[in-house]
């Protein structure tokens, strides 16, 4: 009896459509992020995170109407996550049925903006994302800090010391990716997942590099994640939420099958 | 056609509740509502939210909601969730101390800064994710598993006077009430709107509830 690990897909919407070349045998549409999203569901999801990557201010209202028609008939947790700059972003999402958001640039911008909204909307539904990358060299103490920009943009900002501040300043939860592994499918930087994990007192959520299932358990058991996030492992169909589920609860780690 | 009114007081989002209700059972009217009358003329009523226990308060008593709901509990099943579970006790820890709507005796507690599992790991607050729950005899767990897994984030639990009341418990490490039952009252903590085929069910036994235990 206790809480378990959670597995939570990740979906990257461009313009109302998954990226990352799904290709998928089993849906009519392949791209449709609400029949992702009820696969997913079907599969023993624990959460669904919406990552909306759209370019453009004018094309994120197609994301509000993606998590309208998810959350019509999806009942798990759903997080949206990408272009959440304003307090009325985050009434928007909420509105539209999403339970938490993602606030990543918005707050090195404006660490204030997690304050607010963690007062406005409860800590429950803030969770900070923090994009890290390894900055001390071979035979120096790991060191991470936080980039912007996709990883292109340093902030000098040491990652342990912000993920400590984001949580004074009211995040739930934190979405931790690893710059340096995302993408790699070399699976979670580790040491980075377990330094964080360690020294909040809130979930952390490890994200970026994972490529096998191994990966997944890894994060649980040597990063000490609360949860762990993906998203081309279950793309491509290479293995099921379910699959995941099972291979983590064979290695003893406490998980929800359904 | 029965109905439900959940309460709209301005605290969190109504939007799941109302379709987790509306799709447990399509054939039940289901209103999200904020005054006297349209409360009062439902035959069930769902009391929901989300945020801080002073707000929550502050916000019923300038509606006077916290009179509506008091009624409520006297008269028709009411189904409390998260913090419209906690508001239902007598007072809570959170933000120095709240006085709360004393419709169930007891106290909203905090968990402990420093909570360890059996295995040393130690446990992270909010109590976030997807927990067992060991039922006790009652209609409103019609159908599902015993210690079936519910979705939960919270930070405060309940600790009711009479241990009676407890409908189901959850163990963050120690044992928690995380379902209270009296009479027409049901309260859970967990979010039985976002606990998937489970919550569905609950919602669907509520919906169906003659408010007898």
């Amino acid at each position: 009896m206790s809480l378990a690990k959670r597995i939570i897909p990740c979906l990257d919407v461009d313009n109302g459509r998954v990226v990352k070349g799904v290709k998928f045998v089993d849906i009519r549409d392949a791209g449709d992020p609400v029949e992702v999203a009820r696969r997913y569901d079907r599969e023993g999801a624990d959460e669904i995170t919406f990552l909306d990557i759209t370019a453009t201010h004018h094309d994120r209202d197609t994301i509000v109407h993606v998590v309208e028609q998810v959350a019509s008939e999806v009942f798990i947790p759903l997080t949206v996550g990408g272009g959440i700059r304003k307090l009325e972003d985050i009434r928007r999402m909420l509105n539209a049925g999403a339970d938490k958001v993602g606030i990543n640039s918005a707050a090195v911008f404006n660490p204030e903006f997690v304050r607010e909204a963690a007062e406005k909307f409860g800590s429950q539904c803030i969770v900070v994302a923090i994009d890290a990358k390894k900055v001390s060299g071979a035979g120096e103490a790991n060191r991470w800090e936080i980039f912007t920009h996709g990883g292109r943009k340093e902030t000098g900002i040491d990652a342990i010391e912000w993920a400590k501040k984001m949580v004074r300043y009211g995040a739930g939860e934190i979405l931790l990716t690893s710059m340096d592994r995302d993408g790699t499918r070399e699976g979670f930087d580790l040491d980075l997942t377990r330094a964080i994990s360690e020294a909040v007192t809130v979930p952390v959520i490890a994200s970026g590099g994972v490529g096998n299932l191994q990966h997944l358990a890894d994060g649980v058991t040597k990063g000490k994640a609360d949860a762990v996030l993906a998203a081309s492992i279950f793309h491509f169909a290479e293995y099921s939420v379910q699959e995941a589920k099972e291979h983590m609860a064979s290695q003893g780690i406490e998980v929800r099958l359904t | 056609m029965s109905s439900v009114a959940v309460i709209d007081y301005g605290m969190g989002n109504l939007h799941s509740i109302a379709k987790a209700l509306q799709h447990a059972a399509p054939d039940v009217d289901v209103r999200v509502v904020s005054d006297k009358k349209s409360i009062l003329s439902a035959d069930r009523v769902v009391f929901p939210g989300v945020g801080a226990m002073r707000d929550c308060m502050h916000a019923l008593q300038g509606s006077e909601l916290n009179l509506v709901i008091t009624q409520v509990a006297q008269t028709r099943p009411l189904l409390g969730i998260c913090l419209g579970m906690q508001a239902l006790l007598t007072s809570s820890e959170e933000n120095h101390g709240t006085e709360c709507l004393n419709i169930l005796p007891g106290r909203v507690k905090h968990f402990s800064e420093n909570l360890y599992a059996a295995n040393g790991e130690r446990l992270k607050i909010p109590h976030m994710g997807w927990n067992q729950v060991e039922q006790k005899n009652h209609p409103l767990w019609e159908g599902i598993a015993q210690n079936s897994r519910f979705y939960f984030v919270h930070s405060y639990y309940t600790q009711p006077e009479d241990s009676a009341i407890v409908a189901g418990t959850t163990e963050y490490p120690e044992k928690f009430a995380c379902a209270l039952a009296k009479d027409n009252i049901f309260a859970v903590q967990f979010h039985p709107e976002k606990s998937q085929t489970a919550g569905l069910q609950l919602l669907n036994n509520f919906l169906h509830w003659d408010g007898q235990a």
